[in-house]
């Protein structure tokens, strides 16, 4: 007899059926599906443009089923920026982490945003540089300890730490900004709702939109998965508050 | 077609429109302003696109992005701007995209002066940016000249996939002359099958320079050295100037080749038989004509506004065969050409 099951669940059409190269307990791969999911219920698979970025994500070309650049460090949304222009009726998001959009690429995120350019940032803080090895980032929380900041980090050294939500909120050209984590259910399902809005801001043309999502590193912050998430919510949390700093005037 | 009175820097704006570039990204820089503000104003009446980007490399990565979409894109910036470019021009190279940079030299180094110059040649013939590549470079000597390179330019970028750069000084870039622009010819190039439009009824493409297997990445940069061959085989340009019974050569190019026309008339009319070989591309470079000219001629002199970059080519170009002397000016100072013309005779009485 043939039993028809309802399927409840399955991987998003816009996400590749491949193992990825990410560490257990990386935050890299929710945060990609969460823009699968989105591509797919948006129905923008199509006709959506990527940029990936130098640092672990930088084969993000490998997992999403999008047409895709591969971009210099720092510079994704400047690339985005001459995709968009050339095609304002795709969908364009670049993909960064903390050291391309928070440090080297800071002119170009912020003038990307300062421009009220249409396209999308989703932007993994994960506190560390993942990729070269676990160094200090500009958004290394104050005492946290990596490869180059060994005594944690002492801002009268090394500054501190970065809040780009903020910061970009203050512009007139970015349209929706918000700050998530990916270290529960809970905020990942908060997480996919401001990735969406951020998504449709820029579909419905309102001006840039970035979501900053606070991710885990157990690799580099020598933890195991469970106290990496758990050190999101103790120590992240409360320096980078979770939230939506700015949303599209017509609600 | 009719005439116009116009600068280098407005004439090569307006043939970027003519040979359809409609994606203008770039930056302020003295002596090339005229060409961002003139695209200001231009490009929109066609309707294209004029972007003011906040930094060259920010310019240079939109250039990026907008010929992985498949335009026709140019930028233009002068020497310190050209240096920040470097990291952009070789990701489009291993990217292999297509794009006209327009350099209009300036002093250096650091931020140097404004005045004309020719010491980026190092930096435009030889690489720039790190990584197995070169660009391919053209020289105008004159307004028109800049003119019908900059359109055929758009053509070469697109039929080799490769960054093209228009070699100009901050003479070429200021100087008003009349010029014609001619129809664009629209050569065979291949369809941009690799551009990213949106993965619609195909899988995606991809654009990108990383390839993290050491086999796959010599591959890629065998395959851009494929073309750097072909390019060295197929697109040399050269003048040669009254050159039949010359028995000293000059070596120049740009502006410097134009004020040597004018030595080597009043030379001529001196009895001295001295004529020129002008690079029209610098790279590849004519190391041909000059070989065999050197198996007739045994003196070049090589007139630069820098310290003596391209000497090193004619030197390897002559094969050793010929005398060769050197006289520049840096700094923005531009060579007259009487000390041209003293030069040359000084040359040309020397026994070697």
């Amino acid at each position: 007899m043939k039993v028809e099951l309802e399927k409840v669940f399955e991987r998003p059409r816009a996400l590749r059926p491949v193992m990825t190269h990410y560490c257990p307990g990386c935050g890299h791969g929710i945060a990609h599906r969460l823009v699968a999911e989105v591509l797919d219920e948006l129905r923008i698979r199509e006709k959506t443009v990527g940029v990936a970025p130098v640092g672990c994500s930088v084969l993000l070309y490998n997992y999403l089923d999008v047409d895709m650049y591969e971009a210099a460090h720092g510079r994704a949304p400047a690339v985005a920026t001459g995709c968009k222009r050339v095609h304002p009726e795709l969908v364009v998001f670049t993909y960064q982490g903390d050291g391309d959009f928070a440090s080297i690429g800071t002119a170009e995120a912020v003038h990307v945003a300062a421009r009220g350019e249409k396209i999308t940032t989703i932007f993994i803080n994960n506190a560390i540089y993942g990729m070269t090895g676990g160094q200090m980032a500009p958004t290394t929380l104050i005492g946290q300890k990596t490869t180059t900041s060994p005594m944690g980090r002492i801002p009268e050294r090394a500054g501190y730490p970065i809040r780009m939500a903020e910061l970009l909120s203050t512009l007139d050209g970015a349209a929706y900004i918000a700050r998530v984590a990916v270290n529960n259910a809970k905020h990942i399902i908060h997480a996919k709702k401001a990735i969406k809005k951020a998504f449709e801001t820029q579909i419905k043309g309102l001006g840039y939109s970035m979501v900053e999502v606070l991710s885990q590193c157990p690799t580099n912050w020598r933890m195991t998965p469970v106290e990496a998430v758990k050190w999101v919510e103790e120590k992240m949390v409360p320096y980078y508050p979770l939230g939506e700093f700015k949303v599209p005037k017509e609600g | 077609m009719e005439k116009k009175f116009m600068t280098g820097n407005e004439a090569i704006a307006e043939s970027a429109i003519q040979a359809g570039c409609r994606h203008f990204f770039g930056y302020p820089i003295t002596p090339q302003s005229e060409i961002p503000e003139y695209m200001s104003k231009r490009l929109p009446e066609v309707g294209g696109i004029y972007l003011q980007a906040e930094s060259e490399v920010a310019a240079i990565n939109m250039l990026f992005g907008a010929a992985g979409a498949g335009a026709r894109v140019m930028t233009s910036s002068s020497s310190p701007g050209i240096s920040l470019m470097q990291e952009g021009i070789s990701y489009m190279v291993g990217a292999q995209l297509p794009c006209v940079i327009v350099n209009i030299m300036r002093g250096g180094p650091g931020l140097g002066g404004i005045q004309p110059s020719q010491s980026d040649y190092f930096q435009a013939t030889k690489g720039g940016g790190h990584g197995d590549y070169h660009l391919l470079v053209l020289a105008p000597h004159t307004v028109q000249e800049a003119v019908s390179l900059t359109m055929e330019a758009f053509d070469l970028a697109d039929k080799y996939r490769n960054p093209v750069l228009v070699l100009g000084d901050g003479y070429i870039g200021q100087m008003m002359e009349p010029v014609e622009f001619k129809e664009a010819t629209s050569s065979k190039l291949p369809p941009k099958e690799w551009t990213l439009t949106g993965a619609k009824g195909r899988p995606p493409n991809l654009v990108k320079s990383l390839y993290l297997d050491p086999e796959a990445l010599e591959k890629h940069n065998l395959e851009i050295n494929r073309k750097i061959q072909e390019m060295i085989a197929k697109e040399v340009r050269v003048e040669t100037y009254q050159t039949d019974d010359a028995e000293v050569i000059i070596a120049a190019y740009g502006t410097v080749a134009r004020i040597a026309k004018t030595a080597i008339k009043v030379l001529r009319e001196k009895g001295v038989k001295v004529g020129m070989v002008r690079p029209i591309t610098v790279f590849p470079f004519p190391y041909d004509t000059f070989r065999k000219m050197a198996d007739r001629v045994g003196k070049f002199l090589v007139v630069e506004m820098s310290l003596g970059q391209m000497v090193e080519d004619v030197r390897l170009g002559s094969c050793g065969k010929a005398n060769i002397r050197f006289y520049g000016r840096t700094g923005g100072v531009v060579p007259s050409y009487d000390e041209i013309v003293a030069e040359t005779e000084k040359f040309v009485k020397e026994v070697c």
